[in-house]
Formats: C-alpha cells, structure tokens, sequence
C-alpha cells in the first residue's frame, strides 16, 4: 500500500493529501471514530467519499480544514497541503487556509448564510474579510461570481435575503461564495441532500464544471452512490471509520472488490431496470463497537475465520484500484444485472381496491391538488412521484384520513372514505393504514415497541392480552427484529429498525392497503434496500396493495408497477412504470428522469 | 448490559447499556441532589419539628426581643426556635396542594389548548392572557378580605388558581411541539379518543418539563403563602407560620433581628433548594430525554 499512496503523493502536486489520519475521541481513549485514512485529491479532479450514517466520512472531510467537532481529537495523521502539514499550523494560519485555500460547502447552506444580511452584501463582505479586490471593484466581483453559477447578478438579486432564494439558489450561492476566493481544495459535505433532482441536477453540474475549471482539488462527501457515480473521478467508499475501498469511478461501479461496496450496490435501485433490491444484514457498528479484524466480516457473506484475525490492509488490486479485503481475489466477478427482474406485466388482470376521484385539496383557501383521479388494484403497489411542493404527501395524507380539507372522493373497494380519520368506520381505519416518512417521529419515545405494535390490535379487538404478545413477536419477527426489542423504547434502534416497527405497527392492525409516505427517505440504502425488499414480500405473500409515495424515480422502478407522476398539484403523466420510464411523453417527466442522477 | 442477544434473523439492536430513568439521570448532577437534600432537610424539619421543639409554641419562656434561647424569644416572648419548628407543617402542605392543583388545571388548559388547535387555542390563550394581567396575589387578596377566617382549603384553591394561567402558558408550548409529531397523527389516524391522544401521547412526552416547572411552581407557592401570613391571612392567627412570623416580629427588627431572619432564611434556603432540583430536572429533560 504504501509503494502506491508515495507514488500518489509525488503526483498530487498542489492538491492535498491526507496521510494515516486517525481521529479519536477525547472521552474515550483508544476509540477511534476514523482509522487509517490515506487519500490524495488532485487539482481538478472530483473524490467522492460515499459511506453510510456513521461511517465517519463527515469526520474525514472536516478534517481537511484541519478541523474536529467538539468531543474529536486527532490523534495521529497529517494532512499536507502545499507541503505544509494543516493539522501542525499554528491557528491564525489554519483560519488563514480555511475559506480561502481550502473552502467548505455545508449540507444545509441556508443555515450557514445570515438571513439578515442581503446576498450582495454577504458576498461583498466575504470579499472585503479575504481583502480581495478594490472597495469599488468588489461589487462586480460578487456579481461575477452570482453569474459563474449561473445565478441572476442584477441589482434586485443582491437586495434580496436568503429566505427570498429557493433552496437550489441558496445552494448555489453558497458555492459562489465558496468558489469567490479561489480556493485549491474544496470539500463539499451532502451539498445537495434535501434538493429536488432537477436543482440537484443543476447544482451538480455548475458544480463540477467549476472544478474542472477552476482546478480546485474537490472532497465530495454523500451517502448517495447514484450523485457520486455521476460526479466523481474517483471514488472512495468508508465503512465503519476506514476506507474499504478505493478506484476510479468506471471500476467501483462497474468491477467493484469489497464485498461492502458490491452489498450497497446491491441495495440501490436503478432507473434503466427494475432490481430485486436486498440490504446489508445488521447495523453499522458505532465507534468503539467496531470488530476486530475486518471490520464487515460480521455482516459480510464472504467473511471466513481468517477475517475476524487481523486488520486488513489497504491493498492495490490493479493500478489505482486499492481494496481492504483478504479475500478480493476469491470472492469472484461481480454483474450488476444479478439482481435484475423483470417489470411487472401491464396486462395482468386488476381489481381496484382504492379509486381516487376528481380529487381536489385545499390548504385554507388555496387549491393545491387539481383535481386528480387515478387507481390502484389489489396486491399492487402504485408511485406517486414528485418534487417537493407537487402535492404528492398532501394526496397521501387525505387517504390516510390525516387531512380534511378536500373534495371529490375517495373509494375503498366500494365505500366513499369519510374525510378524516373520526368520521371513517372502525372498519375502514384498520385495513387502510399509513407509514410515516420519518421513523424518528412517528414512533411514541415514551412507550415501548411491545406498546407500540400491540395498540392497534387492541384497539381494533384483534387480540388481547398474551395473545397479543405472542402475535407482537411474530410481526416483529416478520419485520426482522428479534423478540429482544419488545421492552426497548424507541430511542435505542436504528432509523432502519424504527421503520420496521412502525411498518410491524401498520400491519398490526391487518390492513389490505398501505400508504406508504417516503418511508425510505431517511434512511440509508443498505436498509431502504431491505424495507423495499420487506414491502415486496408483504405485497405476494399477504396482497397487500400500496400506495407509495416517493421523489426517487429508481425506487419507483424497483418498487411499483404503475406510477402518477405529480406536478404542482395535477398528474402529468400515469402508466405503467416500464411505459413511463422507457417512453416518457410529457416533457416534464422527460426533465425529472434527464436530471435524476443515474448508475448504469 | 441486557441479556437479550440472542442471534435473530434480521438486525438485533447491539446491547445498549441500560437505559437511565429521568430520576436516575437526575441524581448523577451535583446541582440536583444538593437540592435535594436541602429540601429533604426542611420537609423533614417541618414535618418532624414540633416533635423536636424545646417549647410550646404559644409558651411564653422569657421577656418580649430577648437573646433567651438559639433565636432568641419574639413580640410575645415566645421561643423563636418553636415557632419555627412548629411554623413550617402548614404553609408546607397548603404550597404542596396548591402547587397540585395548579399544575393539574394549567397542564389540563395549556394542553386541550394546543390539541384543540384554531379557535378553541385563540379563545382559551386569550382568555388566558387577560388574567395573567393581574399580579398572582390579587386575587387571593380581594377574596380573603371578605372572608372571615381564612380555611386552609380556601388559601389553596385561590393560590392554586391563581398559578392555572401562568403553568398552563408553558404546558400550551410544550404540547405545541408535541402535538404535531407524528406519532400523534398515527394514533389520530387509528382512531384513537382524544382523551387517550392527550394522555396516552402528549402527556407522557411532557413530563420533564413539567416536573421543573412544578418546581418553580412550589416555590412561588411557598412564596404567596408566606406573604398571605405576613399579610395577616392565616389559617390560625395564633399557629405559628414563617409568613406570619415575619409579619409579627418586624417591629423588633433592631432589637432581635434572629426573630425575622430566622424565618426568612428558612423560606429562602428551601426556594433555593427546590429551585436546584427543578434546574436539574431541567437539564436532564433538555439532553433529551431519551425522546430525541
């Protein structure tokens, strides 16, 4: 490893390289939250740092600014930049690089822009701080950096604040600002996570052409392999504070080695064909609950004796290509078609279980649903697919019974649904049940999961009392949760492990449709690809239909076989999923696929 | 450690250390169980002093402001010590039922305020608002003028009442944060009874907050009662009463300062006390929890 990473570091030049980074944690020695990390960023050249909720790869892309949150420590490592060591600087010269040589674009910019302050006068101010240009010449400055991504720079523009910006726009002033000082190195932490995919298209692209240009050195840091495969050079992926692999973007997506990377590629639906999705089994280990030796082998299908022994190193497999396993030369090729099934048949018979009609939705007095009408059949799952503000949630939420205000009609198989939940049958509440997007919130922290899952058998008569109990354990065990977390609260599972309580808590109360709001949004795609998987078994084994509301047009093809593409308020497109996907008519749908970031 | 990791078929939650309970949390923190223990202290001495008292405590044992005894003897020449032995059963337990009482009203207003949403939140607010206008003793005063000799019961319903509007401002904003969490639309759509959501849902995730603010709330108890007594509005004008005794003694403030002060510091040591323990509490619900 080290003959390879010496040879990088010559190359490298002007760009940065971390060395043998290890960060610990001040409260716990010998816990270490990142290990190991070599990397090297050129100029120009885009490095995406895709990992899961807890693999550390924020940790790693702060530390470039030399920078730890409060409770880190670096405890060993170098970060060389310009042959000067950041994390040795005195501090003056640290907060001299920072922003200025090596500049930061945070997750949530519209948390880092003050909403007091106009936007041409935040960008003038950024100028005058770094004591760029002329008092007279900073104005055009900042104009000229609004237009280089690809922003208005008229003076009504500059008068604005932040919250008069749409969140593509204040994302893309965020990367004005942090492209104005012409830094060598920028590290981009999930710049576009929580933007719609046509402005996450947009930003994306503003953003790499600006590297390249530029020859900025860029650390891009998601979750998301589908962003990273469209703008990294080369990619490296963490897991559990290490790099388990490391290449160029063609072989991590197309001949990926570590059985981690191959797992999440398995996990992550694609837009060209639909996949069996399937996830990683357990739950990332937590610094200081990490293994011994490798640090997957206890959720890996290929781990043997030897894996739990020692720590792998970081191995060259071929030129550029350095993988940590023992066993990369063993576990076979790899074929991204292996999880492919076909799309559902659009001629199979259906029943309609659910019928929307002329449905119409109001928020006080404004019309944000115009009218809508679509259907879905027994045991099948229908999208509904959006941006955010297409009304898609809103239309879920009145099938739920969770808002009232709306007119036209909703039927479930025959009967008009009343419009909230307390003028519907005892009847119609239990067999049509909704999951909410967020597992964080939707599950009591103060009762426990045996509570939680039990209540509504309870409270439909289905059950009481040890009967209950025993039905609990076998939908949590339907779930894949053992009968261990029926004492626990909320707070002590994972977000994957919330939603399949609150799904267990669904079907609790035996429904014939689920609604299901972005269930997988916030979570990772290791467990999105088990929830989907779980939802598919539901769907056969029990024919249960779904309506499954989501922003992700690859899920919908891994997931559903017919699909209503939403725009502010009005269904633009319906059809089979394979028709609409492969053959779409309506110029929007043609834009909202053209943008959605893609594998194959 | 739990002793529940028996392999399962899919993910099985890693052995967590056992969760803490709020109460638990709370005595890990220096601030709340010095707090404690002041409060256990005076509870202790209110409840058990008459036992321990030297003297009766309508005794006269020496001449009126004399140093006779640890405190000294006040107006009457009664055993400063005695009465404050004897002087703390009563406003105690009247502050505890009217801390109760307000609690429940203000909790049961703020919440049902916040659930009900819309009209029903603008009216009862409002409502609220207006008395909250007038200062918290007002309304003891006008009633107790009129009444002949004060019955504990009465003393805590006006005080009890009187803390309902300012309690239920913090439990309306609290249940504000609550009521739209999710977990509250499911158990709506379910079809659960409102009075189940309130209880069962909100209620529950309320509780640190609460248990601070009732805190706060027996110490302004503590504090009313007491300036009732030094006002003249006591169950028995005779009883000895840390208000009262304020209110009896000040005339000899030079003379016999312990005769005031005594008191004084009794009430002002327990204020600090409880004050402490509802910090602590305080601190523990906003570190989450376990809700977040």
């Amino acid at each position: 490893m080290s003959a390879t990473v010496s040879s990088d570091r010559e190359r490298a030049g002007t760009g940065i390289a971390v060395q043998n980074l290890r960060i610990g944690l001040t409260a716990r020695p010998g816990v270490d939250v990142v290990d190991d990390i070599d990397l090297v960023l050129k100029p120009g050249e885009v490095v995406g740092l895709v990992g899961e909720s807890g693999s550390g790869k924020t940790t790693v892309g702060t530390a470039l600014l030399g920078y730890t949150r409060a409770g880190a420590l670096i405890e060993k490592g170098k970060v060389l930049f310009e042959d000067k060591d950041v994390l040795g600087l005195p501090w003056q010269q640290v907060r001299q690089l920072r922003g200025e040589e090596i500049a930061y674009v945070p997750q949530d910019p519209a948390a880092a822009l003050n909403p007091s302050i106009r936007i041409g006068k935040q960008i003038v101010e950024l100028l005058e701080l770094r004591g760029i240009g002329t008092p007279a010449s900073r104005l055009q400055g900042a104009r000229d950096g609004l237009a280089e991504v690809g922003l208005p720079n008229d003076d009504e523009f500059l008068r604005r604040y932040s919250h008069q910006l749409s969140g593509g726009q204040v994302q893309r002033v965020a990367l004005a600002m942090a492209f104005l000082p012409k830094p060598k190195v920028l590290v981009l932490d999930e710049p576009t996570t929580g933007l719609d995919v046509t402005t996450q298209g947009m930003v994306l692209q503003t953003m790499g052409e600006l590297c390249r240009s530029h020859g900025v050195a860029a650390l891009y840091v998601t979750h998301d392999l589908a962003v990273i495969s469209n703008i990294a050079d080369r990619v490296a992926v963490m897991y559990a504070g290490q790099i388990a692999e490391l290449g160029p973007r063609e072989t991590i997506f197309g001949q990926p080695t570590h059985p981690y990377t191959r797992a999440l590629l398995d996990s992550i639906p694609h837009l060209s064909q639909a996949r069996a999705l399937t996830g990683i089994p357990g739950r990332t280990p937590a610094p200081g609950a990490r293994p011994d030796g490798c640090r997957f082998h206890d959720r890996c299908s290929y781990a043997i004796d030897e894996c739990s022994a020692g720590v792998p190193e970081l191995r060259e497999v071929a030129p550029d290509h350095l993988v940590r396993c023992i066993r990369s030369e063993q576990i076979g090729h790899w074929d991204i078609s292996r999880g492919t099934v076909p799309d559902s048949d659009p001629n199979q018979h259906r029943e309609p279980i659910l019928t929307l009609g002329d449905l119409k939705v109001f928020y006080g007095h404004t019309e944000v649903v115009h009218g809508v009408s679509f259907e879905v059949g027994k045991a099948e799952v229908v999208a509904l697919v959006g941006e955010s503000g297409s009304g898609k949630t809103t239309i879920s939420r009145c099938v739920g019974g969770l808002h009232k205000e709306w007119t036209g009609s909703i039927t479930f198989e025959g009967n008009e649904l009343g419009k909230g939940s307390r003028s519907r049958s005892a009847s119609d509440r239990k067999r049509v049940q909704y999951i909410f997007q967020n597992p964080y919130l939707s599950l009591n922290p103060r009762l426990t999961i045996e509570q939680i899952v039990r209540r509504p058998m309870e409270l439909f008569g289905l059950a009481s009392g040890k009967e209950a109990t025993d039905r609990v354990v076998a939908l949590l065990d339907q779930v894949a949760l053992g009968p261990a977390v029926l004492r626990y609260q909320a707070s002590r599972l994972s977000g994957g492990e919330r939603q399949r309580v609150a799904i267990a808590r669904a079907l609790a109360a035996e429904p014939d449709l689920l609604v299901c709001d972005e269930i997988t949004s916030a979570l990772d795609v290791s467990v999105q690809g088990s929830i989907v998987a779980l939802l598919e078994d539901l769907r056969q084994t029990r024919g249960i239909s779904m309506l499954f509301v989501t922003h992700n047009l690859a899920l919908v093809r891994s997931i559903a076989s017919r699909v209503q593409i939403l725009n502010a308020g009005n269904v633009v497109e319906s059809g089979f999923v394979v028709d609409v996907m492969d053959r779409p008519q309506q110029e929007y749908t043609q834009r909202l696929l053209a943008n959605s970031p893609r594998i194959d | 450690m739990t002793a529940v990791s028996e392999p399962t078929p899919g993910p099985s939650p890693a052995p967590a250390p056992a969760e803490k309970s709020t109460l638990r949390r709370a005595l890990d923190q220096k601030r709340f169980t010095v707090g404690l223990t002041i409060t256990a202290i005076i509870v202790l001495l209110a409840v058990f002093g008459p036992l321990l008292a030297p003297h009766g405590q309508n005794e006269v044992v020496g001449p009126t402001f004399s140093s006779k005894g640890l405190f000294g003897t006040d107006y009457l020449g009664q055993d400063v010590l005695t009465r404050l032995l004897y002087g703390g059963r009563v406003i105690l337990l009247i502050s505890l039922f009217a801390t109760l009482l307000g609690m429940v009203l203000g909790v049961l207003i703020g919440v049902v305020a916040a659930y009900a949403g819309g009209w029903w939140d603008e009216v009862i607010m409002r409502l609220n608002d207006v008395t909250l206008a007038f200062p918290q003793i007002l309304l003891s005063l006008v009633v107790l003028t009129a009444v002949n000799q004060p019955r504990a019961w009465i003393i805590i319903i006006l005080v009890g009442i009187s803390h309902a509007p300012r309690v239920a401002r913090l439990a309306r904003g609290v249940a504000l944060g609550i009521v739209s969490r999710d977990f509250v639309y499911a158990a709506e759509a379910l079809g659960e009874r409102r009075s189940r959501v309130i209880l069962a849902e909100v209620l529950p995730n309320m509780s640190a907050p609460l248990l601070a603010e009732a805190g706060l709330r027996l110490t302004y108890s503590i504090g009313l009662v007491a300036a009732l007594g030094f006002l003249g509005f006591s169950t028995d004008p005779n009883a000895a009463n840390w208000g009262q005794m304020i209110n009896e003694n000040r005339l000899g403030l030079t003379i016999q300062t312990w005769a005031v002060l005594a008191p004084v510091l009794i009430i002002g040591l327990f204020t600090v006390g409880t004050n402490l323990m509802a910090d602590g509490v305080a601190q523990v619900a906003q570190r989450g929890g376990g809700s977040e």
